[in-house]
């Protein structure tokens, strides 16, 4: 290699100088839109919601007064929920799908993944058309035991639509986890006699853990940070970006708003951090 | 094991159905005379053509927004990942990080802070660009990373290198070297964005004014105000405007899958 690059001496390198140059000029248009669109506003964010009536306090407000702690809480509950009821049945349906090929399988997919671009409004639609007042689960149960079981415009309504937003969100990446696994562990397990309860626990979800992990914590920074759902589900329901729309447009609180979103954000952002670091490869997002 | 089998397909058939059975009533409702009495009392196209008359603004306004949005994710976001991973390093990794926080941080927080920022002048306030701007911000990450990893994957240093000992200059290197080679990861992110950006409501629907409703903002306000059948017909519209871009992500994937393992 050195032999050949002294024998065929390449085009000295443009000097150094005019490679930042062109670097520079390739980021240009991204750092000034950064600069404009996404720094300055986040700055000007932090002090508004420092200038506040309460001042700093304004972010502590979100653990000190009652009803935002309990919407946090309720939030966090919430999102907790969706992420474990989502990575149990992308789990499970996963090792169904994975490595076997049958008629209906692609079929089966498609109908698992189609509502990817589904946004939160359209997802509460269904969640209506499912268990609202006119909803199908209502006419059935009416027609079954006379009782109209609504449910749509709860938390359990949003709970529901959000399990309906992340499956299709989480089920591709847990499949392609499934294929990687080797069947070799589970054959062996199953020689050395344990059950399928026993091979769950000690072979496979061991090995999907990385990618559950990373999977999970996208579905729950989704849920955390979603409106659109229950927007469309109801006002009345009190999660942490509901109470941030209220206090904004309702309460005119922009301080509260503020401190509230950055609290949120950061929340977010940190879970999404956290899990990139630990399962190691890059959290994909979009929702 | 037969068991364990037969009870994970019941479960996954149960989840199929659970997600597509709404979407189906919510086609067979835009379609019926009356959703009350169902698909086979007839069926009609009055109600598609009551919300092409009622909500054509939206949506001609939703396509206006993505295709701006695509075409400035695709100035900002080409050369930038370019630039990025030509440098590496630590500061490319800073900027990357910075400009994806928009994927992490709810719609509803950066609509807020872009709002606090710009809210106070009303010719940007009012206007179409101001959602544009935070399509741009939100969907930007998404075309960086497919860019940034389709780089990474095609050896670029060898053909930067190539063409540079051929005498080119580093900006006809990138538009006639890079940019074509990275074509397959431009077109996913470029399918990606638009995706994103017709069906993105958090932040629009706090950017918007009664005059710039894109086609989620006016979903939402039929879901609260108009009857049923209206509500599902928008909600077609909707699927039949992004069921395309979702076949060719999904084609392409095939194609890039079938690429990678021949």
């Amino acid at each position: 290699m050195k032999l050949a690059a002294r024998a065929f001496p390449r085009r000295p390198e443009p000097p150094p100088m005019t490679r930042t140059r062109f670097d520079i000029l390739l980021l240009a248009p991204l750092t000034a839109f950064a600069a404009a669109f996404l720094l300055l506003p986040l700055a000007e964010l932090v002090l508004v919601a420092g200038r506040g009536r309460s001042g700093l306090a304004a972010y502590a407000a979100i653990v000190t007064e009652a009803r935002y702690l309990r919407s946090l809480l309720s939030t966090v509950a919430l999102a907790s929920a969706t992420t474990v009821a989502t990575l149990a049945i992308a789990t499970v349906a996963a090792q169904f799908l994975a490595s076997r090929r049958f008629a209906g399988r692609n079929l089966l997919v498609s109908m698992l993944t189609f509502p990817l671009a589904f946004p939160g409004v359209v997802v509460g639609f269904m969640v209506i058309l499912l268990g609202g007042r006119l909803g199908l689960i209502g006419g059935a149960s009416e027609a079954l035991t006379g009782e109209r079981i609504v449910f749509a415009y709860s938390m359990t309504g949003l709970f529901v639509g959000y399990v309906y937003f992340s499956i299709p969100r989480v089920i591709l990446t847990v499949i392609a986890a499934v294929e990687k696994l080797d069947p070799a562990l589970v054959e062996a397990a199953r020689s050395l006699g344990a059950g399928p309860f026993a091979i769950q626990c000690d072979v496979v979800l061991p090995a999907l853990t990385p990618a559950l992990f990373a999977a999970g914590a996208l579905c729950f920074a989704t849920a955390m940070g979603a409106f659109g759902t229950a927007f469309t589900l109801a006002a009345r329901i009190e999660v942490l970006p509901m109470v941030i729309y209220t206090e904004f447009t309702l309460a005119a609180n922009m301080a509260s708003a503020a401190a509230l979103s950055l609290a949120l954000g950061l929340l977010t952002w940190i879970v999404l951090t956290v899990a990139r670091s630990l399962s190691g490869s890059a959290v994909a997002a979009a929702g | 094991m037969r068991a364990t089998t037969l009870m994970a397909g019941t479960v996954t058939v149960l989840v199929a159905g659970f997600l597509i059975t709404p979407t189906i009533i919510s086609i067979l409702a835009g379609l019926s005379e009356s959703y009350a009495r169902g698909p086979r009392e007839g069926l009609t196209l009055a109600w598609v053509m009551e919300v092409c008359d009622l909500y054509a603004d939206t949506i001609m306004r939703s396509i206006l927004v993505a295709l701006a949005t695509l075409a400035i994710t695709l100035i900002i976001g080409v050369p930038a990942a370019y630039a990025l991973v030509r440098r590496g390093g630590r500061l490319a990794r800073i900027i990357e990080e910075f400009v994806t926080l928009p994927v992490a941080i709810p719609g509803l927080a950066l609509a807020l802070a872009l709002i606090i920022a710009y809210g106070g002048s009303g010719d940007l306030r009012g206007s179409t660009a101001f959602i544009v701007i935070g399509h741009v911000l939100y969907t930007l990450p998404f075309m960086l990373r497919a860019v940034i990893a389709v780089l990474a994957a095609i050896n670029w240093q060898a053909l930067d290198e190539g063409a540079a000992s051929l005498g080119a200059s580093s900006w006809q290197r990138f538009v006639d070297v890079i940019v074509p080679n990275a074509r397959p990861g431009i077109l996913a992110g470029a399918l990606t964005v638009v995706t994103l950006s017709i069906g993105e409501f958090n932040l629009t629907w706090m950017l918007h004014t009664p005059l710039t409703k894109t086609l989620p903002v006016g979903l939402a306000d039929s879901y609260a105000s108009m009857r049923l059948e209206i509500a599902s017909a928008y909600t077609l519209v909707f699927l039949i405007m992004i069921m395309p871009l979702l076949l060719a992500m999904q084609f392409i994937a095939h194609a890039a899958d079938r690429r990678a393992s021949p």
